[in-house]
This record gives structure tokens, C-alpha cells and sequence, in this order.
């Protein structure tokens, strides 16, 4: 669990809020994300779990609070001219999965791959080593309309892991894949946090996959943490009888 | 004849003669024989004849058509030319006019509202005589240094392209926000997540996805447009440059000729919107590339041409490549 203030934080969050019209969706959000951590977010529609994941790479900017990623510090309220570069150093050391992939669909898997701020010299190299890796070599001149949702969100994968970034957010990986897609896509995540290290948040309501590789789950509920513990603490012996009878309703 | 299967029931048995007997059902029967092809072929003949009857009545002088022939064709050139510029100038315009209808500037927003709402709720003649005509009167009492007025004169080529360019910008202003509109708010969000600056966001992922759905329908436009330059010449442009259809009028007034010279006219048009079509059905396969879901043969769809209604033959099926040839041999 993160004590913070050890230097390890790859993610911190400060007293952060996130309004849309009268509607406080995130009321004061204070959390930590240590390096090589998988942190899974729960809660029920409109808990304010994707609004969090979006905030922390400023695809919504926050109304107040603060966001650390590795060393870069920003608050939340207006978007300036200047702050807008410094949004954007942010996000590249970020990696967003959305529900939907949003992959390119101009471009092939291969350039959508190495679409983003890759800095190695042998970019194509390298993405064909992430396609090997999410198990996609042979689509590589493919364009994504032609493959399967499991298959373009593996894409989706690759393409945030080529900035190599500090850590990846995957918001609903799965919600939007028939139910035999799933397993491939959680099978790719599962492997970067075994065999990368990958410091990750995953807002999901797959209960396998945050049993079989979360460190810590989050209980979100009406815009505040209500709760957070290891898997077995959570699934097992939760303390709220929100999280339980949400668990009644997933599991 | 594989008939059986497309449920015509009485034509089924092709040799003998039909129960009923009629000769109704004898020519049904007939007919089925024939492709549907064939038919619309014999109809479109029909026409023609029907059309060359009647002229021949008018004394058609196929013999002046031929020596006015050249004359006329010259001003292909200078249609298709004002048809070029002016949708530049209308592509150009639009793209500044959606932009502006997007924008949250008032400014933008407001100069690009009276511009739609101004040029697409006037005819374009009209337009073409306020800027030929107009325009001028007032430039003239402005009180500017003579030199100036002068180069602000327009040629009335020049006024043409200009209506032309602003009346079809104010139309091709909703095509391109319906385009841009069009590239999911998923994608820029793709786009931002990977860092990428507003410009190369637009340059490298929306605008391409926009042109997608803004180049069938600009292609259209310009097709149209080929044809509206032939209001151009109500503004009197000099008998040189003039374009297809001034140099019909020049001609067919001049030798009492109105049939024989607006024919011509007319089938240079044609002749002009059919090489155009041709080029833009091939544009928009090239450009659906990454868009259409193709099978294990990789991007061949079968597509329906034509359906023979009720006649019993088969429907006309092809294969059309629509991945067009940058797909080709990338197996599968």
C-alpha cells in the first residue's frame, strides 16, 4: 500500500474536485499511485471513477486540486496558454486505454502504433515488438476497421505503451467487447503488470483480473473514495455495506 | 437459364408453350430472355431517335454544327478554368466558413453567419450581377486614388469566379463543419492522449477523417459548378475569352442557329459532367480505404448494380474493387 512521500509516487492526487455544471462529480479525491502498483478503481456509474482517470491525464481539467506524474506538478481550474504545454508534457508520460480503443482508422495498426511521440531512432522496429507483444505481428499493415474489438484494443495497448510511459490508465477496457474478447485483452494487461512492472490504474468491474493482479482496489462511491484495501481485504471483508452490496450486484 | 430459383413461377419451363396460352404471357416470356441491360440500352436508343426525328423536322443543319464546332469548343478552356479557380476560392471559404461556424469567437461566428445566410439565401445570378455591376458603383464613389480604382475594376471573368467562388464556399461551409463534426470527439481525445499539439491533432487526425466525408460532396459541387459558369456569360465577357455557352449565343444568334449551337453547347457540358463523374466515383473507392470492412479476399465487395424486377432473369451482380489498387496482392 502507498505510504506516500517515499519518492516511489508515479501518480499523486491532491484534495482534487471535478465539477460539471452544478454536479460535483469527484469531491475531494487525495490518492497515491506507487511505482509498479496496479491500483483497480470500482464503483458504480457515476461514482466519478472514469472522470478521475480523465482528470489525471487532463482530458478534463480538474476545478481544483492538484495532479503529479513523475515529478511534474499541475493544478487544476482554468487552462491557460501557458499550462497548456505542460498538459501536454504531462500526457506523454501517460497512457490512456479508452472503452471505445479510439484507434486512428486512417491509418494502419502498425502506424497507429507509432502514431504517438516515440523517441526511439527504429520506430517501426519498435512497434512491431509491441504488435509481438499484444500478439498482433501478423496485422501490422492491417487497417483497424478489419479486426475484432479485442483485437483493436490490443492496438490501443501497443499505441500507449510506445511513449513508454510512467502509467498507463485503462478506463473500461473491457465494457465495450463481447464477453470471448475480453479474456485476450486482460490476458495483454495481466502481462504488463507481471512481466513490466507497468504502474497502472484500471477502472473495471472485471473482479478476476483486479483478484488475480491488483494491489489495491478502490471503492469509489458519490464522488469520494469510500474505501480502499487489498483484493482479499475488499472482496472478502469489506467493511461498508455499499462495497457489499455492490459486489451482490457484479459478482 | 438458372431462372428457377428467382420465383418466377409461370416462366418456368422455357420451351414448351405457356398453359394459359395467351399472348400476354408469351411476351412476358420473351422478355425474360432478354437482359435487363439490353433494355434500358433499347430505351435510351428510343430517346435518341425520337430526338433525331424531331430535329431533322427543324432542319437540322448538322453541316454548320461541324464548321462551328471548333469555335465553340475553345471556350472549354475557359469554363473549365473559371470552374478550377473558383472552387479554390469556394474551398477555401468554406474551410474558413466552418471554422468560424465552430468557433465560440463571436467574431468568427457572426461574419461567417451573415456570410452563409447572405449567399445561400440569393440567387446566384443575382450575386453575379451585384459583383459584375454592383460592386463597381460602389468602389467608384469611395473617393480612392484613381490607380486603385483601377486595379479594383474587375474583369468580368474575374467577377464570375469570384460569385461563383463565394456563392458555392457559402453551400460547401455546411459540408465541411457537417465533415469535420462528422470525426468522433473519441479520436482528438486519442489524438490529446498521446500528447500530440492542437496542429498535428488536426493535421494528423481530424482533418484527414473529416476530407473523407468533405471530398465526395465537394467533388459534386464542382461538377454543378462546371455547369453554372455558363451564367457568366449574362455579364458579357469579350467573345476571346469567352466560355462554352457565350460562344453558343455568339454564334447561334449571329446565323439564326439556336438549335444547332446550344446542341453543341449542351453536349459539352454533358460530355464534361460524365469525365467528371467518372473520376469522382473512382476518387471516392480510393478514399474509403481503412473504412470498409472487407472480407477474406481483401477489399472486394460485392456490390448490387441492377435488379430485374419481376422478369425472372438474374439480378446483375459484380465484383468491384473498392480498396481501388494500393490494396492489391496484400494477401490475406
Amino acid at each position: 500500500m502507498s505510504d506516500g512521500g517515499n519518492g516511489e509516487d508515479v501518480v499523486k492526487v491532491e484534495n482534487l474536485h471535478k465539477s460539471f455544471g452544478d454536479l460535483e462529480v469527484l469531491k475531494g479525491i487525495d490518492m497515491e499511485v506507487d511505482k509498479g502498483e496496479v491500483v483497480v478503481i470500482f464503483g458504480r456509474s457515476g461514482s466519478g471513477k472514469s472522470t478521475l482517470l480523465r482528470c489525471v491525464n487532463f482530458l478534463e481539467d480538474p476545478t481544483s486540486g492538484t495532479i503529479e506524474v513523475s515529478g511534474l506538478r499541475l493544478e487544476g481550474g482554468h487552462r491557460t496558454k501557458g499550462k497548456r504545454e505542460q498538459v501536454r508534457q504531462l500526457r506523454i508520460k501517460v497512457g490512456m486505454v479508452f472503452q471505445q480503443f479510439n484507434l486512428f482508422p486512417n491509418m494502419t495498426v502498425i502506424g497507429n502504433v507509432i502514431e504517438g511521440p516515440v523517441t526511439v531512432k527504429d520506430a517501426r522496429s519498435m512497434g512491431l515488438d509491441l504488435l509481438a507483444k499484444v500478439g498482433l505481428s501478423d496485422k501490422a499493415e492491417e487497417y483497424p476497421i478489419r479486426l475484432s474489438g479485442g483485437q483493436q484494443q490490443r492496438v490501443a495497448i501497443a499505441r500507449a505503451l510506445a511513449m513508454e510511459p510512467e502509467v498507463m490508465l485503462f478506463d473500461e477496457p473491457t465494457s465495450a467487447l463481447d464477453p470471448e474478447l475480453i479474456g485476450e485483452v486482460l490476458t495483454v494487461m495481466k502481462s504488463l503488470a507481471t512481466d513490466l512492472h507497468m504502474t497502472m490504474m484500471v477502472v473495471t468491474h472485471e473482479m478476476g483480473f483486479a483478484r488475480e493482479v491488483a494491489n489495491r482496489m478502490m471503492f469509489f462511491h458519490e464522488g469520494i473514495i469510500l474505501e480502499q484495501g487489498t483484493p482479499d481485504e475488499m472482496i472478502n471483508h469489506t467493511k461498508y455495506p455499499e462495497t457489499k452490496k455492490f459486489f451482490e450486484a457484479v459478482i | 437459364m438458372a431462372t428457377q430459383e428467382m420465383g418466377a413461377g409461370e416462366t418456368r419451363p422455357p420451351a414448351t408453350a405457356p398453359p394459359g396460352g395467351s399472348r400476354r404471357e408469351g411476351l412476358a416470356q420473351a422478355s425474360a430472355r432478354i437482359p435487363f441491360r439490353l433494355k434500358v440500352g433499347v430505351v435510351w436508343l428510343f430517346i435518341f431517335v425520337i430526338l433525331g426525328v424531331l430535329f431533322a423536322l427543324a432542319d437540322f443543319n448538322i453541316e454548320w454544327m461541324r464548321d462551328h464546332a471548333s469555335f465553340i469548343v475553345k471556350g472549354l478552356r475557359f469554363t473549365i478554368q473559371i470552374a478550377v479557380l473558383a472552387i479554390i476560392l469556394a474551398i477555401l471559404l468554406a474551410l474558413l466558413g466552418a471554422l468560424g461556424r465552430l468557433s465560440r469567437n463571436p467574431i468568427a461566428y457572426g461574419v461567417s453567419g451573415f456570410y452563409t445566410s447572405f449567399f445561400r439565401g440569393t440567387p446566384l445570378i443575382v450575386q453575379l450581377f451585384l459583383i459584375a455591376f454592383a460592386v463597381p458603383q460602389v468602389i467608384g464613389n469611395l473617393g480612392l486614388p484613381l490607380n486603385l480604382k483601377n486595379a479594383l475594376t474587375l474583369e468580368s471573368s474575374v467577377a464570375g469566379v469570384i460569385a461563383l467562388g463565394l456563392n458555392y464556399g457559402a453551400y460547401m461551409t455546411e459540408i465541411f463543419r457537417a465533415g469535420i463534426q462528422s470525426v468522433g470527439h473519441g479520436q482528438a481525445e486519442a489524438a490529446d492522449a498521446l500528447g500530440m499539439t492542437y496542429g498535428q491533432k488536426m493535421k494528423r487526425v481530424v482533418l484527414p477523417q473529416a476530407f473523407r466525408v468533405i471530398i465526395p460532396p465537394t467533388g459534386n459541387e464542382f461538377i454543378a459548378m462546371m455547369k453554372d459558369t455558363a451564367l457568366v456569360s449574362f455579364i458579357g465577357i469579350s467573345a476571346t475569352e469567352a466560355e462554352i455557352f457565350r460562344r453558343a449565343q455568339l454564334v447561334g444568334n449571329a446565323d439564326f442557329q439556336p438549335l444547332e449551337a446550344f446542341l453543341l453547347a449542351a453536349g459539352m457540358y454533358w460530355g464534361l459532367t460524365a469525365v467528371f463523374t467518372f473520376f469522382q466515383s473512382r476518387l471516392e473507392r480510393r478514399i474509403s480505404k481503412g473504412y470498409v470492412r472487407g472480407g477474406p479476399t481483401g477489399g472486394k465487395k460485392t456490390k448490387v448494380v441492377g435488379t430485374s424486377r419481376g422478369d425472372g432473369g438474374l439480378p446483375a451482380v459484380f465484383e468491384e474493387d473498392v480498396a481501388g489498387p494500393e490494396l492489391k496482392g496484400q494477401g490475406h
